[in-house]
């Protein structure tokens, strides 16, 4: 069986519908709170509909990038990860165990399809903006890069840098998801939109649980801009 | 005499034209000498603006794409600001990158303590797989970069000074070189502190070792020279003194060595002035480094 026989019939195997039994593998709950699966349709719309990446495509330069750099509770992300077949379902029971590949945090050279380690906020979308500037110096421009964010990761000022270089160098291959669970301690309506958009970014705000919404926004032209997608969810206090 | 600094945008310029795969980035500091070179390589020469953290994360994204990073800025700004970019966005993440800083200890010495980094190369002991580059004159500057930036994907810092010796000796990005043969101990000059140690030295019956990479440091040459020496090492470094003599003592672990670690002190002098000025004040000039050097070798014996 070749690789991209096998990622197909992972895919046929695992749909929306199987992301919290996958979840209750790591955690041995069927129930996960609103902070556990904050991230959960935000990244099943992207790696089901939006990513161009398979197991398959994890070594082609021309792949899209996505980049999780808000690292805590990557139980979503291991799943989405399990079900497209990127990580082997079997070695979701061990989440956290010292001789699990799957940490709290994700570390990209342990987890296959993980672009990147995460779990100090703040460095996915610094990186990102790197990646962008690689593939754009290669002439690579089919691919894009993708780095999902928290409303609260925003405090770290190094995204700060990052949203505004990124603005008015152009970079228009660059999307940032910001998962917005109101869980900042300082932060005010509207702010993170407002922010992305005095950078120079094209940004949309959408209802964070609503496939279509989001596929919408996540393929929303934005030509000669960086895009933010602000996908608001419950809040983490509720 | 130009600088090791001076050097360094044409050196780059070439390897820019030579290697698809290198890319600058730059923080603003340094970037007129780049003015050239970035209008034929507007994509491989990028200007992040005063963005330390920006320029280490950014750095460590395109060498995730495949390229070869060199990002430059006074050292305070490249290692010390975004300390735990280098540690993370590198090291953990398992990518390279050439750091090239300017300033060093106190090249600046107008400018005050917050153009000072002293404790750089320390720092960069603390992580894992980092090769240091000190060179102590801007020929040895140019073939140090271009060993750095040939250096596959590892993690190599170079580490430019305005101090400098009269003349470059010919450095090869890994081994010692053994300047003088004596046979009462051991003193490792590192970069632009050669001459000063030379002429220190004179008349002393010592080996001089001339270290221009220090990380990692070349073991066997140490052992080598101990044979005929003895083993009191005298450690001569520009940046923070005391910075090698845990690489020294490792490299003579199963030996009875002595070690001496001379270079700039940890207190804040609070004092502008001229580069000579800190030199003196830290003790490494000539006159110092003799009586430090004799004293320390004489109660060997």
């Amino acid at each position: 069986m070749t690789i991209s026989e096998e990622d197909a019939r992972r895919a046929r195997t695992y749909g929306h519908a199987d992301l919290t039994g996958l979840m209750a593998l790591m955690t041995g709950d069927e129930k996960h709170g609103p902070a556990a699966t904050s991230t959960l349709d935000v990244l099943w719309v992207l790696y089901d509909r939006v990513l161009r990446v398979s197991p398959g495509r994890m070594r082609d330069p021309g792949r899209d990038r996505f980049l999780l750099s808000k690292g805590h509770g990557p139980m979503a992300y291991y799943a989405v990860l399990a079900a497209k077949g990127f990580v082997p379902v079997d070695w979701l029971p061990g989440f956290g165990s010292y001789g699990s590949p799957l940490g709290h945090h994700p570390d990209r050279t342990l987890v296959p399809g993980a672009e990147i380690g995460s779990g100090s906020l703040g460095h996915g979308l610094p990186i990102a903006v790197g990646a962008a500037l690689g593939l754009r110096a290669q002439g690579l421009d089919d691919p894009r890069v993708w780095v999902l964010i928290g409303d609260a990761e925003l405090d770290e000022g190094s995204n700060h840098e990052a949203i505004a270089f990124a603005g008015p160098a152009g970079l228009d291959r660059l999307h940032t998801v910001v998962i917005d669970n109101s869980s900042a301690s300082h932060a005010r309506p509207g702010g993170i939109a407002a922010r992305f958009e005095a950078a120079g970014w094209s940004a949309v705000t959408v209802d964070g649980r609503d496939h279509e919404a989001l596929y919408a926004a996540f393929t929303a032209p934005h030509p000669g801009r960086p895009h933010v997608v602000v996908a608001q969810v419950e809040p983490k206090s509720a | 005499m130009d600088t090791m600094r001076d050097r360094f945008a044409p050196v780059m310029s070439r390897l820019l034209d030579e290697d698809p795969r290198v890319a600058v980035v730059l923080a603003e500091i340094g970037l007129d000498a780049f003015a050239e070179v970035r209008r034929r390589h507007p994509d491989r020469v990028v200007n992040v603006g005063i963005r330390e953290q920006l320029l280490v994360g950014a750095g460590a994204g395109l060498a995730l794409t495949g390229l070869r990073p060199v990002l430059h800025t006074f050292a305070s700004f490249l290692v010390e600001r975004p300390f735990e970019q280098v540690k993370l966005d590198l090291g953990h993440q398992g990518l390279g990158a050439v750091l090239v800083s300017a300033a060093a200890s106190f090249d600046w010495p107008a400018g005050g303590y917050t153009h000072m980094a002293p404790g750089d190369v320390a720092l960069l002991d603390t992580l894992d797989g980092w090769t240091v580059h000190v060179p102590g004159h801007p020929d040895e500057a140019e073939t140090l970069l271009r060993h750095a930036v040939a250096a596959g994907d590892d993690k190599v810092y170079v580490r430019l000074s305005v101090q400098s010796n009269a003349v470059g000796r010919p450095v090869d990005g890994e081994r010692l070189l053994t300047l003088r043969e004596g046979r009462s101990g051991v003193v490792v000059a590192v970069g632009p502190l050669l001459d000063t140690v030379l002429d220190a030295t004179t008349g002393l019956d010592v080996t001089v070792l001339y270290a221009t990479t220090v990380r990692p440091l070349d073991a066997a040459a140490l052992r080598r020279a101990t044979e005929t020496a003895a083993a009191d090492v005298v450690l001569a470094e520009p940046y923070l003194a005391g910075t090698s003599t845990a690489a020294v003592s490792d490299a003579l672990s199963d030996l009875p060595h002595r070690v001496l670690g001379l270079g700039v002190g940890r207190r804040e002098l609070r004092r502008y002035g001229r580069v000579e000025e800190h030199v003196a004040a830290h003790g490494l000039d000539a006159r110092s480094l003799r009586e430090r050097i004799g004293g320390f070798l004489t109660a060997a014996h």
